[in-house]
């Protein structure tokens, strides 16, 4: 299979950067960025990373079992990611999970019928200075209150131009 | 950008150009004594920054608190193999976010760092392993590289010396473990991050069986510092053993958290009440965790203290990673125990049985005592589990869950006693404040 | 002079103990017989420090009364270290450390086929562990079906990671893992499929617990306690690994390990392993018969001296899977100058020679042990996993020797599996192989060459040439077969310990000799022949004579034993020995096409019902007892052939009548030995149902049976201490029911038995005339020492106590015309295995071999020899080689290698 032409110029460049020999090294950044592009990690790409960097489909699906951000399953186009942890939840961040959870009509690491959002409770994420934070995808929301959190959803749909998932 | 205002009593040594205009630009930072400190050690023996890095009582920013000069010391640097210089910026201790503000807003300086490392240990090659939620700094990364680079401080023949230095950035994929250093090469490799045995240590065999130095992101950050103002200046900083300043990332039930630049050995109170304004909504201190999730929780009483990594240990706690969590007086210590063990259960690579089974059975009946649910035979349970892991797992996740158990349990017993064998407690706050 | 420490002092409750600072001390705590709890080392794979189950206290010095708790298993065992084992905190902390594993084991020993040999219960026991305070749910695991072999139950499963250590690190598997991460780490393939390893097996005795366990004893299941045990010897190679076979009633039940240092160590082959239920099989002759009509075994006796005294010219025909007992007492019976060894003469002379090579010296022959100490080695036309499987996993650690050396450098212990393993990662030592096709080591080799048979030896005898000016230099070497040769050499030149390996399998006489010449110009070096089965070399000892031989000698009357001639020669050839031979007796405990042949069949004991001695590739005679009480119908070939009181006179006439075979009296104690006054019992102590197995017939208890060949009894009563090494019929002590009691039959752990391995060798490197060893400096033409390339008498390449000289001239491809050879397989190629219904799931369909290009041209279909066959694209075989899988039915008559055209159907 092959990735978008970005994709495929950046994976040439990372497995440039290991020593010789090592392209092994490739497999994790590879994974993030090819399920960056799919939205998860198919078997296809399993296949083809383990044939990029000369290892076993196995190896690969070993490796995967292992990080928590990678997902064999589809997530929606937009994952939501609550963070739980002790800073977090000291300031509402499992209640903002259950607020969540609410709004998108979806428990933890479900998916939305039109596979818009995704939901998943996550560990420390790094911003617990300014607690509770979520993480849309790639993006830090800090100080969210449940308010904050309705309308960033609500944008998003907007933006989609979908119906509201009861 | 930063994500909360100074304070005047901080100290800013690595966080001056935080809030500069375009901190992050090449530019920005050579209009700020950037990239003297490197060219500086070009004309230094190995020895003399090595030296320089001693004097200035650096300790490792991460979590351990190992002295950065000797573990630069222990590079070999009579072999015919390559040496690596990893930067650490997995950061995933719950309570920290320094390593963030530091790419962000000042990736020339860590590219700084490690280029000053990688002179000292004879390497040509660097990574920086970020952790993968921090996608947007691995962009802010390669940018301040591929700017290193156009002005020719990267690659071929680092400012005319004949040495060749590269810096590549390695994105990880969520995982606490990586930020364990062997587990981190691991990663690296491309394989699942299980910790490897030592020895051999990392700076003899390390990444790719090679001779490899690994910093955490401040404290490579603050190298180029140490340089400009000399090792002694810095250590003057701080206390005794403990040199210069580090980035306290302060959370919880304060009025205003944020991370903030300190010297090592800043009174604790202090810190709560002049650098964040207090206690949230007047409410009484009632513990404070002081270095990350995996420090003992130190009660309200033990709290006017000088933060740094030997006062710290003399309270059996730890100064960790510099995160700094207030607790008030409404915290359900039950709830924070049981969701700090839900975290270290999640993380649990699961090699060793006594923190694979120990951090399970623990979570779920940590679970119950917080549904009210408890068992007056299990707070003792609680303790000797969390002590089966202490010192006697494979890597230190076992340590870092069980010290804050036994922290917790120890300190606020009567608040497990609390939760025993009812649904629901009228006297119980509601911890959780929208 | 530096004095050399190599034993420290370790004090353990305060008492002083000799140690192996080499060691860790778990290691040495078992050596000196203490028992210390662990699950994640094993004595072949070393520490990880996983289950954390091995926990001592260690002290500081003698005043140290607090200590601290360390892992046994990654603690060095240095001079001067105090512990304790007692400690009561560590005594909790392992405790502790069985009730972690107890949280998600399933409380199902009574029906888990583990029970009562489960490592898992033994050390819950040890450890004192019986309260359950967990009070939730337990885990559960979806299983995977994985072949015929093992079964999968993963809720049993622990997470020792001996599994996938042994698998992936140990085998070099690579279709199993372990996936997921903290309480859900599992250990299987990425899907349901049959386990691709050929040691896979050894997961039953690796797994400490119920989670693989044997599938073929599932289907005839009996706890390991109410087994009836022999030591025996495998006869599904030529490599004698030592197995303890199980019976109860009249089933065989199932193959375990028999550890012997030398040899197996602590695996065998899934052959070895599962091959077994051949004994059990249908096809068995249970009773003997004249023509069609089933006789008794007196007038089978009677017929079969009537026809000897009738028919003076009768001849014998032996066999290579035949004892030496029962082979010498067919000669005995025949005389020695009408005795046929059973195989062509192809294979035969080669035998011989090999025989002869290693008997000169000066190189030895190598144990499986010293195979896997070795720092270099080249393979010369074998394909060793599917040949000698066994010797293919020793190979597999082979190539970490040389590597192992950094790991030394790096003060790296040696037992710290991961830490060596990072060390090494990829790297491997120098290991090359030569052949005409792909093998199954090709992954670990440092280069491979391939080439037709006469190829291979060409580049055999080009290395022998760049090592020393004195062996013949083959002319017109292709580039490629130069620059392997000058891979081969150089890494040669480094090695302390390099190896040869070649044997027969391509019925090539060059290849052997090369083999020779190489092991003699390099000093130090050991040479090992892999023979084709089981007792190969024993058969050589016993006879120079040739299946062809006996053809061409037109007897009126032959007795074969334990050999199936159609496997043998061309169908035809056999069909017209048989014809105009009146009176044929065949002695075979399987119905095949020779047994249909047959006047007079007497039905004859397999390995598991039989006492004797094999002879196995490295000459090492050793005895294997039968399992199974004597039968009146069923009976041992010598006993068929002869009068002998028991086995100790068969052994002690041929002994005394055999050259080269007087030594194999020594292979086990004779059948008179006892221990305090009794035998060594085959059943464990708790056997159960000696008085209630005949209640259905009678109620009284009968008299165990008696056993005249053997120092073994049917019985559990007996002498509980440990037998000598080679009448250890199952391992047990107190508390340790599984494999694991290993260690306590051991002088150290992983080293020898106590009292020294099973076996005799028959030959040492030297005894013979040899050369005198070439040093590395003398290298120039002057030193005549070596060789003399014109000693060859009549254009033959006698040996002649030097190097051989005549290079076969390189390979010619024929215009229309192959050449024809076997290629090999674990599970088809041999005979007996066939029967056994687990191992027959995994054969291959018949097939004829053609590299890509022949193939294309071929398509999917081909005639060769007459037959229309599946062609199978197989790498490496060179242009006009083509292959044909070796005795697999019905291609196992031909004669290979032999040129064949071939046709497009």
């Amino acid at each position: 299979m092959t990735f978008s032409p970005a994709l495929e110029e950046k994976f040439a460049r990372i497995l440039t950067i290991y020593p010789p020999g090592r392209q092994r090294s490739a497999v994790v950044p590879m994974l993030l960025y090819a399920q960056d592009e799919i939205g998860h990690v198919s078997q296809e790409v399993i296949d083809e990373i383990a044939h990029r960097v000369g290892i076993a489909p196995m190896q690969v699906d070993e490796v995967i079992g292992y990080y928590s951000m990678l997902h064999r399953k589809p997530l929606g186009k937009y994952h939501v990611q609550v963070c739980t942890n002790i800073c977090c939840l000291l300031v509402g961040g499992q209640s903002l999970l259950e607020h969540a959870s609410k709004t998108l009509g979806i428990g933890n690491k479900q998916v939305t019928a039109d596979g818009l959002f995704s939901l998943e409770e996550v560990e420390c994420m790094g911003a617990c200075s300014w607690a509770p934070a979520i993480q849309v995808n790639y993006d830090f929301h800090h100080k969210v209150t449940p308010e904050r959190l309705d309308r960033l959803i609500e944008d998003i749909r907007k933006a989609q131009g979908t119906k509201q998932v009861s | 950008m930063i994500y909360n205002e100074p304070s005047p009593l901080e100290v800013k040594v690595i966080s001056q150009r935080f809030t500069l205009p375009n901190s992050a630009a090449i530019d920005t930072y050579l209009a700020t004594d950037g990239y003297l400190a490197v060219k500086k050690a070009l004309g230094m023996t190995p020895e003399a920054i090595i030296d320089e890095m001693k004097a200035s009582n650096l300790r490792g920013r991460g979590g351990a608190g190992f002295p950065t000069g000797m573990k630069w010391s222990f590079v070999p640097r009579k072999t015919d193999k390559p040496r690596y210089i990893i930067c650490n910026s997995d950061e995933s201790e719950p309570g920290t976010c320094k390593d963030r503000l530091l790419m962000e807003n000042d990736p020339h300086q860590l590219l700084e760092g490690m280029m000053i490392a990688g002179w000292t240990v004879g390497s040509n090659k660097g990574y920086v392993f970020i952790r993968g939620e921090y996608r947007y700094l691995i962009d802010i990364v390669d940018r301040a590289i591929a700017e290193a680079y156009e002005r020719g401080f990267l690659g071929k023949n680092v400012f005319g010396s004949g040495w060749d230095f590269d810096i590549y950035t390695h994105t990880g994929a969520g995982a606490y473990e990586c930020g364990e250093e062997s587990a981190l090469l691991e990663s690296l490799e491309g394989k699942r991050g299980i910790p490897r045995l030592k020895p051999p240590f990392p700076a003899v065999v390390g990444a790719w069986q090679s001779p490899t130095l690994l910093n955490n992101c401040e404290t490579f950050s603050a190298v180029p510092a140490i340089l400009r103002m000399g090792g002694p200046a810095y250590a003057e900083l701080g206390t005794p053993k403990n040199g210069g300043t580090r980035l306290f990332c302060i959370s919880g039930h304060v009025n205003k958290p944020g991370v903030y630049e300190l010297p090592l050995g800043f009174n604790l109170l202090r810190m709560i009440d002049e650098v964040c304004g207090g206690m949230r909504n007047g409410k009484k201190l009632k513990a404070v965790i002081p270095g990350g999730s995996s420090s003992p929780v130190l009660k309200a009483q033990e709290c006017d203290v000088p933060m740094d990594f030997d006062s710290m240990a003399k309270l059996k706690t730890m100064a960790g990673s510099g995160g700094v969590v207030v607790l008030d007086e409404d915290t359900d210590i039950v709830q924070l125990a049981m969701r700090t063990m839900k975290f270290y259960q999640h993380e649990s690579c699961g090699w060793c049985i006594p923190c694979r089974e120990g951090t399970t059975w623990l979570k779920k009946i940590l679970d119950r005592f917080h549904e009210g649910d408890g068992r007056s035979e299990d707070i003792p349970l609680i303790g000797e589990l969390a002590r089966n892991m202490l010192g006697r797992t494979f890597c230190a996740l076992g340590d870092a869950a069980a010290m804050p158990t036994i922290g917790f349990i120890e300190k606020f017993r009567d608040e497990f006693e609390a939760h025993l064998l009812k649904t629901q407690d009228p006297q119980s706050p509601e911890l959780i404040v929208l | 002079m530096p004095v050399e420490i190599d034993v420290t002092t370790v004090y353990i409750e305060d008492r002083p103990y000799p140690m192996d600072p080499e060691q860790n001390l778990l290691h040495q705590c078992l050596s000196a017989g203490f028992n210390l709890p662990y699950f994640c080392w094993h004595p072949a794979l070393g520490s990880v420090g996983a289950c954390r189950q091995c926990a001592v206290k260690q002290f500081k010095d003698e005043h140290d009364k607090h200590g601290r708790i360390v892992m046994a298993c990654m603690t060095p065992a240095s001079d001067g270290t105090r512990i304790s084992i007692k400690d009561s905190e560590a005594a909790a902390f392992r405790a502790g450390i069985i009730e972690g594993m107890m949280l998600n084991h399933p409380h199902d020993c009574p029906v888990c086929d583990e029970g009562g040999e489960c490592h898992l219960q033994d050390m819950t026991v040890m450890t004192g562990h019986d309260y359950r305070r967990y009070r939730f749910e337990k885990r559960t695991f979806r299983n995977q079906y994985l072949g015929p072999f093992l079964n999968h139950e993963m809720n049993r499963c622990i997470q020792c990671y001996r599994c996938v250590r042994f698998y992936r690190e140990y085998a070099g598997g690579a279709d199993f893992n372990s996936f997921a991460l903290r309480n859900l780490v599992y250990f299987g393939r990425d899907k349901d499929g049959v386990l691709e390893n050929e040691f896979a097996g050894n997961l039953v005795e690796v797994c400490p617990t119920g989670v693989f366990t044997d599938a073929t004893l599932k289907r005839h299941y009996t706890r390991k306690w109410d087994l009836e045990f022999s030591p025996s010897i495998c006869t599904q190679c030529s490599l004698g690994c030592n197995i303890s076979i199980g019976k109860r009633y009249d089933t065989l039940r199932r193959v375990v390990n028999r550890y012997n240092g030398e040899v197996n160590g602590y695996f065998l082959c899934d052959r070895g392993r599962f091959g077994y239920e051949f004994v059990n099989s249908e096809r068995r002759i249970r009773q003997s018969r004249l023509r069609t009509e089933a006789i008794g075994p007196d007038a089978a006796k009677r017929h079969l001296r009537d026809l000897v005294a009738s028919n003076p010219g009768v001849i014998g025909i032996g066999s290579p899977r035949a004892s030496l007992e029962s082979n010498f007492a067919l000669r005995a019976l025949v005389g020695p100058d009408r005795f046929y060894a059973g195989i062509p003469s192809s294979e035969l002379e080669l035998l011989r020679l090999m025989l002869d090579i290693l008997r000169s010296g000066p190189a030895g022959t190598p144990s499986l042990r010293e195979v896997e100490s070795s720092d270099a080695v080249l393979v010369l036309g074998e394909d060793v996993m599917n040949v000698a499987p066994r010797m293919a996993l020793s190979l597999r650690q082979s190539v970490r020797q040389q590597p192992i050396e950094i790991a030394k450098r790096l003060h790296v212990a040696l037992w710290q599996d991961h830490g060596v393993r990072e060390v090494l990662q990829d790297a491997k030592g120098p290991f090359f192989i030569a052949t005409s096709s792909a093998t199954r080591l090709d992954d670990i080799a440092t280069e491979c060459c391939r080439g037709a048979p006469d190829d291979v030896a060409r580049v055999g005898y080009a290395i022998a040439r760049a090592l020393h000016s004195s062996s013949p230099e083959p002319q017109d070497l292709a580039d490629n077969q130069r620059a392997f040769v000058e891979s081969v050499t150089n890494a040669f030149k480094m090695a302390k310990r390099p190896l040869v390996i070649s044997g027969a399998s391509y019925r090539n006489i060059g290849i052997i000799r090369a083999a020779a010449n190489v092991s003699r110009v390099l000093p130090g070096a050991t040479l090992s022949f892999i023979t084709p089965e089981c007792n190969s070399f024993g058969l050589a000892f016993l006879t120079g004579t040739s299946l062809e031989a006996a053809i061409k000698a037109k007897p009126t009357a032959a007795i074969v034993i334990e050999n199936d001639l159609y496997r043998r020669l061309p169908a035809p050839e056999v069909d017209s020995f048989f014809s105009q031979c009146a009176h044929v007796v065949v002695l075979d405990h399987l119905e095949n096409r020779t047994t249909t042949r047959a006047e007079l069949v007497l039905s004859t004991a397999t390995f598991a019902e039989a006492d004797g001695t094999l002879v196995n590739n490295e000459c090492r005679a050793q005895r294997f007892f039968g399992v199974f009480p004597p039968s009146e119908t069923i009976r041992q070939s010598w006993q068929w052939l002869g009068e002998w009181e028991n086995l100790d006179r068969v052994i002690a006439d041929m002994s005394g009548g055999v050259p080269g075979l007087s030594g194999i009296a020594q292979a086990a104690p004779s059948a008179a030995f006892r221990m305090s006054g009794a035998k060594v019992p085959r059943e464990p102590h708790r056997w159960s149902g000696r008085t209630a197995v005949l209640a259905n017939i009678t109620v009284d208890e009968p008299k165990p049976p008696v056993d005249l060949n053997s120092p073994l009894s049917f019985s559990m009563e007996g002498n509980p201490d440990q037998p000598p090494a080679a009448l250890i019929p199952f391992f047990w002590s107190p508390g340790w029911n599984s494999a694991q009691a290993t260690n306590k039959f051991q002088e150290e752990i992983a080293g020898p038995l106590r009292g020294g391995d099973p076996g005799v060798r028959l030959i040492e490197a030297g005894q013979g005339e040899g050369i005198p060893m070439a040093s590395r400096a003398a290298e120039s033409d002057e030193d005549a020492r070596l060789s003399a390339p014109n000693r060859d008498r009549q254009g033959a390449d006698a040996f002649n106590g030097a190097l051989f000289a005549s290079v076969p001239s390189a390979f010619q491809p024929r215009e229309n015309e192959w050449l024809i050879i076997p290629l090999f397989h674990i599970f088809g190629s041999d005979e007996l295995s066939r029967a056994a219904p687990a191992v027959a799931q995994l054969f291959p369909d018949p097939y004829l071999a053609l590299n890509a290009d022949d193939a294309a041209k071929f398509g999917a279909e081909a005639s060769v020899m007459g037959r229309n066959l599946p062609v199978r694209v197989t790498p490496g075989l060179p242009q006009g080689v083509a292959g044909l899988p070796s005795g697999l039915p019905p291609l196992e008559g031909i004669m290979l290698p032999a040129w064949s055209g071939i046709s497009r159907i």
